[in-house]
């Protein structure tokens, strides 16, 4: 075909139309497989960090915060009508690791004790940041089993070399450091969904502030898992 | 042109990795391990089966001058659509492969072939030739990938040989895909020329 | 099943712009340590020369292609939810801005234009350009931020090509086994400047 300015711009015009219907054809296709493949993650990471818990089901999540795309989602296992377990899902709230922010899983006990720990995100550096999703990492050896309420009162939660006592990753303190300010994040809203704070108690993380406005009953919450029954882990 | 002939010609003669030095970015990126490579160059082959088809279909109706950009709105179309597909059925490897899936748009290979061969013969010829170069490099990135995922891990396609302790971890870093990428162009055209 | 109702407020991103420029040079370098970018270094970096101008005509599309990457991600595909959409129209911004930098370069300075040869055009297929406009959304950068970063990226890129040139020119007065000659070699001396730029790993 003649390279005219009609013909070209036509052409042009022509494919782009095409090419944007199909591929917005195939993102209506995809977009529910999407989101189910993501709320399999979400489920095997809750069910992670609850291991060693016996729970009967999980009950719909609460999404306590919403802004700046900043989630924190509180899921709670139940046996019968207790909770057995708290799994919070939150991003690090001001400090960002490497490349963005890092994601965690964080498994509660009532007690408040850390039962276990998933990386859910993170876009660190290979090697030296992406370790904190190793076994036996130093970061999740330093918070893991303890519990972070009492951390962070006496100035714990926090890498050595900010004065705390969690051991950073070597090479990678950023990385680290985003790790630890999830952590934060992850403690203020068990305390606050446990009932362990009080009803208007703001919650400092690192100069971001989780306050409890109260409790309402609540619309049909669209996120997180379906209530469902959870497996009687050993 | 014999069809079976342009198919094997992607693989060996015309390999785009050891041959051609295409898509080195890709290559170089995405060979941390045998499934991230073989998943890699699956992906790109995908692309480049159907951007070659489309663009061989229409080659005629598209005026000579804008020729680069309408080719390049029909493969970041493809890209897009494989990208979507991904993050639906196999977000594990969607994960992993990153900022590289987007990128398969800019992989000289496929524009390359677009205007090398596409743009000048038959849908069924362009499919072959895609399907030729497509294995070529998954071939060469699977290889690749083995290579260090076996030496910085001590193992291939995740069965661990459990000596990852004992293995030099700079193989699956930066510095070891130049390395192994060299050495291995090195050992294929040797081999390429008995 | 209650809610549990917060507020709360959560201040801006703590990173800083020194961690991002050193960073992105050094440390997460575009060519050796993120793989972008790897077919013009091994086309272009034979000569210091044309390694320079390769590598000032690179920065001058990647800081605007990230304005104007940023500007239609953030007012264009976000609100009409087309986010989808970003790989097309992407790519399309760049290659307009490439045409746009081949006219501008033809007038202003013939010579150079001659010299980088086909590669001017091929800025356009150059992962880098895309990778930096993909990485720097996903990082969830502001305006400010991203064009900071994309200029450090492009730092980062000049600086591995001439270096690499520097290195490739000595290697051509060199006796290189045959059969390493051309590429294979030049792999070889990417790989240890790569290793050299780890060096930088503990430093943000």
């Amino acid at each position: 075909m003649k390279s005219s300015l009609l013909n070209m711009t036509a052409v042009l015009f022509g494919i782009t139309l095409v090419a944007s219907a199909g591929v917005g054809a195939v993102n209506m296709i995809t977009a529910e497989p999407i989101e189910q493949a993501k709320a399999a993650d979400t489920e095997n990471a809750v069910k992670a960090v609850l291991s060693g818990v016996d729970f009967d089901a999980i009950a719909p999540a609460d999404t306590l915060m919403n802004k700046n795309n900043s989630t924190v989602v509180v899921y709670r296992a139940k046996k019968g009508d207790d909770v057995a377990a708290y799994a919070v899902k939150t991003p690090s709230l001001t400090k960002n690791g490497f490349n963005g922010k890092v994601t965690l899983m964080v498994g509660y006990l009532p007690d408040g004790v850390v039962n276990d720990i998933v990386v859910v995100e993170q876009n660190e550096t290979p090697g030296l940041g992406t370790r904190m999703k190793d076994e036996g990492n130093s970061l999740y050896l330093s918070v893991r089993g303890k519990n972070t309420w009492e951390m962070r009162n006496s100035g714990a939660l926090a890498v050595r070399q900010d004065g705390g006592e969690v051991d950073a990753l070597t090479a990678a303190t950023i990385s680290s450091r985003a790790y630890v300010n999830a952590i934060e994040a992850a403690d203020a809203a068990f305390r606050i969904a446990s009932g362990q704070a009080g009803a208007q108690e703001p919650l400092a993380v690192s100069g971001a502030t989780l306050t409890c406005d109260g409790r309402q009953p609540a619309q049909q919450s669209e996120n997180g898992p379906e209530a469902q029954e959870g497996g009687k882990n050993e | 042109m014999n069809k079976l002939k342009i198919v094997l010609s992607g693989i060996v003669k015309n390999n785009p990795t050891f041959v051609l030095v295409l898509g080195m970015c890709p290559t170089l990126g995405t060979t941390t391990s045998a499934e991230n490579g073989m998943g890699m160059g699956l992906a790109t082959m995908a692309v480049l089966i159907m951007s070659n088809l489309v663009i061989s279909l229409v080659k005629n109706i598209i005026p000579d001058k804008v020729r680069i950009p309408a080719f390049i709105v029909i493969i970041a179309s493809f890209v897009t659509i494989i990208e979507m597909l991904m993050k639906a059925y196999v977000p594990a490897l969607y994960a992993s492969l990153g900022v590289f899936i987007p990128l398969i748009v800019v992989n000289c290979i496929i524009l390359g072939r677009a205007e090398a061969f596409a743009s000048k013969n038959n849908a069924f010829d362009s499919v072959l030739d895609g399907i030729g170069i497509g294995l070529g490099f998954t071939l060469s990135l699977t290889v690749i990938g083995s290579v260090r995922e076996m030496l910085g891990n001590g193992s291939i396609f995740g069965w661990s040989f459990g000596i990852s302790d004992y293995t030099p971890l700079i193989f699956v870093l930066a510095p070891g895909a130049f390395l192994v990428l060299g050495y291995l162009m090195v050992l294929f055209n040797k081999l390429a020329k008995r | 099943m209650e809610e549990i109702i917060f507020s709360g407020n959560i201040p801006a991103e703590s990173i800083t712009y020194f961690a991002i420029i050193i960073g992105a040079i050094f440390v997460n370098n575009v060519v050796l340590a993120q793989f972008l970018g790897i077919c013009p270094f091994l086309g272009v970096s034979s000569k210091v020369e044309t390694s320079m101008g390769m590598g000032a005509a690179v920065t001058f599309v990647m800081a605007i292609a990230a304005v104007v990457a940023w500007l239609i991600q953030t007012y264009v595909l976000v609100p009409l939810d087309i986010v989808y959409m970003q790989t097309i129209v992407f790519i399309l911004v760049i290659a307009a801005l490439v045409q746009m930098v081949e006219i501008i370069l033809k007038k202003l300075s013939p010579s150079l234009y001659q010299a980088l040869g086909i590669f001017l055009p091929l800025i356009t297929t150059n992962c880098a350009v895309l990778g930096v406009a993909i990485l720097m959304i996903q990082k969830e950068f502001d305006l400010l931020q991203s064009v900071t970063f994309s200029v450090a990226t492009a730092v980062g890129f000049a600086l591995a090509l001439v270096l690499f040139a520097g290195i490739r020119e000595r290697l051509d007065f060199e006796d290189v086994p045959r059969a390493f000659r051309g590429i294979p070699i030049a792999l070889i001396t990417a790989g240890i400047l790569a290793m050299a730029f780890m060096g930088f790993s503990g430093l943000v």
